[in-house]
């Protein structure tokens, strides 16, 4: 058999029809790609949220949603979660049987969040600064690896944190805040955030702020106080610092106790088994607060995430079966077309195996396109999977 | 060159017989053959050819005796000796007028095609009107320039005997002269003999020889 002629023909007969030929490949290929793309990000989502998970023992926070929750203390999304008071999240470390690390996620700065915690927060998760220093004064701010690369920070830049009162013109001003280190790449949700300290996280949401002395304002920036009344009020006049400043920093004050301050979950850390259990068991009855182990509730989420993937992958293996025998039939009412052509190929002098070797070639050309389509397909996505994993975390 | 004794021939689902006692034909000789339709003219020349095998008696073609052979023998034989001019062309659409007129040389490894052959195609082209389409595609080129091609094709492997079914049925009088002159012409430069299917009277003046299928199956004669 002449197979590079068999070569010829097939590949000439394709390109001649590669609108029909397009089509099909297109077709065989979304019947390889959809199944195993979709097995592929799930398999990624779940090794990347169960490894984070498996690294947090308990998580602190308010009654509500538990996934809510893990995704807020562990990847920094659902900045809207309810939060829980500063002495709530402390006091699962009052008794020694665990440490306890506040988080309060949700403000950010240039589409990164800003998760105001304390430098345990560091040392539990194993983060290296690779540049300058860790978070030292007030209204300093430790970067992600990511968030360097994307704004091109270095140690002494600034950034910005994003309005939260955008039409108040009394409100809260924007913060701007030192980079005083940059992290090493982890390969985790930490490479996309701003680290703070829990107190410029309250500076930020105008819980704390800073302004020039009421003694040294001019009288017409003080408003008319009775003469019982001890406090001093300004009126809007007096401008809010929006940086801390080693000259600014002493007129940086909190009003009220800082432990009835916000946070929006507490990682807490037994010393051991037993100190889990008692933890766990102290946290069971307490209806003001919830106590979630993320490993447990990423074993319902993927329970959920699976029964649904089985589902979606059976009905796409209906569809990708329907579309084979599509396929199939086109091949089939095409060789039915060509018999003409392949009589008067065989009346030439071209033997049975050549015409069947000749069809052969043009089936497989288009299964082995496809193939190598969906390959290229897999590897796209699979180079994309950590911004799918990031958007459907989100 | 080509002799039938005591040849007989019949579709399975039909009822049409073809038996002819005796026909020869002498190597460079051109035949035409003629008749009403129906008449076994194409059957003849797909016994000859070996498209069709005789149910009973002789078909030697080319010194091989074609109904002895086996269905892998006679492609090989068809291929190395015969050449085909089919009525309607037969193009090959997805194809160049130049691959169409080399495609024996892509259906089987007993042609290789080398740059003889492409130098071939070139000529045959010129000589036949058509070198200025040889890379536009059947559908490009009118009725008379196809079948140019197609007689092209037919000639390319410069084939010991030419079998052309109404090569001239699809063309206008003045299409059919020149198409014929061209494959007489084509075919005597490469010392082919040629048997044609014709129902044009005027053209049997070019043939050498000319054969009624209708009289050669009543008795034998020509």
């Amino acid at each position: 058999m002449n197979w590079s002629g068999v070569a010829f023909l097939g590949t000439r007969y394709l390109a001649r029809h590669r609108r029909t030929t397009l089509l099909l490949v297109i077709a065989f290929t979304l019947v390889w790609l959809l199944p195993t793309s979709i097995a592929l990000v799930v398999g990624k989502v779940e090794e990347q949220l169960r490894s984070r998970a498996a690294d947090t023992p308990l998580l602190l926070g308010h009654p509500g949603s538990p996934l809510e929750l893990v995704f807020n203390g562990l990847y920094f999304t659902k900045p809207g979660l309810a939060t829980l008071p500063l002495k709530e999240a402390t006091a699962a470390a009052e008794d020694g049987l665990a440490q306890s690390i506040p988080i309060y996620a949700r403000f950010s700065a240039g589409g990164h969040r800003i998760v105001g915690t304390n430098l345990d927060y560091f040392r539990f998760r194993g983060l290296e600064i690779a540049e300058g220093r860790s978070l030292v004064r007030l209204g300093e701010c430790v970067v992600g690896a990511k968030v360097a690369e994307a704004n091109r920070l270095s140690p002494g830049d600034f950034i910005v944190s994003s309005p939260e009162t955008l039409f108040d013109l009394a409100g809260v001003y924007p913060l701007k805040m030192k980079v005083s280190g940059i992290l090493e790449p982890t390969g985790s949700p930490d490479d996309r955030a701003i680290f703070v300290d829990l107190k410029t996280a309250w500076i930020i949401e105008g819980l704390g702020h800073g302004h020039d002395e009421a003694d040294e304002l001019d009288d017409d920036q003080r408003l008319e106080s009775s003469e019982e009344d001890e406090a001093v009020s300004l009126n809007a006049s007096v401008m809010e610092y929006n940086e801390v400043t080693p000259e600014t920093m002493d007129r940086f004050h909190f009003h009220g106790d800082l432990e009835d301050y916000p946070v929006t979950a507490a990682i807490v850390v037994p010393n051991d088994a037993k100190s889990r259990a008692l933890v766990k068991g102290r946290y069971a009855s307490d209806s003001s607060v919830q106590l979630v182990s993320p490993e447990r509730a990423m074993d319902e989420l993927f329970a959920t995430v699976f029964s649904v993937q089985r589902f979606v992958i059976w009905l796409l293996g209906a569809i990708g079966a329907a579309t084979i025998a599509i396929g199939a039939l086109v091949f089939l009412l095409s060789h039915r077309l060509r018999q003409d052509e392949f009589r008067h190929l065989r009346q030439l002098g071209a033997d049975l195996a050549t015409i069947r070797a000749l069809v052969a070639f043009e089936a497989a050309f288009v299964v082995l396109a496809s193939l190598a389509l969906s390959a290229v397909g897999l590897l796209a996505i699979e180079a994309l999977a950590p911004m799918v994993i990031r958007a459907l975390i989100a | 060159m080509i002799d039938l004794q005591d040849v007989r021939f019949s579709y399975p689902s039909d009822s049409f017989q073809l038996r002819i006692a005796r026909l020869s034909v002498k190597a460079g000789e051109t035949v035409a053959f003629i008749g009403p339709s129906g008449c076994g003219k194409t059957t003849l020349l797909n016994l000859i050819s070996g498209i069709l095998v005789a149910d009973e008696g002789r078909v030697e073609v080319v010194d091989s005796d074609v109904g002895a052979l086996n269905p892998s023998e006679r492609q090989a034989f068809r291929i190395e000796n015969i050449g085909l001019v089919p009525q309607n062309f037969e193009l090959l659409e997805y194809l160049t007028i130049r691959e169409n007129i080399l495609v024996p040389f892509k259906i089987s490894s007993r042609l290789r095609l080398s740059p003889e052959s492409a130098e071939r195609c070139e000529a045959l082209a010129e000589s036949s009107g058509i070198s200025s389409h040889l890379d536009k595609f059947p559908s490009q080129l009118s009725q008379g320039e196809r079948q140019r091609a197609a007689l092209c094709r037919g000639l390319i492997a410069s084939p010991a005997l030419l079998l052309a079914d109404e090569p001239t049925g699809n063309l206008d009088p003045e299409n059919q002269e020149k198409i014929v002159e061209l494959l007489l012409r084509e075919a005597a430069r490469i010392d082919s003999t040629v048997l044609m299917i014709t129902h044009e009277r005027e053209l049997l003046p070019h043939f050498s020889r000319v054969v009624d299928v209708l009289r050669l199956r009543q008795g034998g004669g020509e």
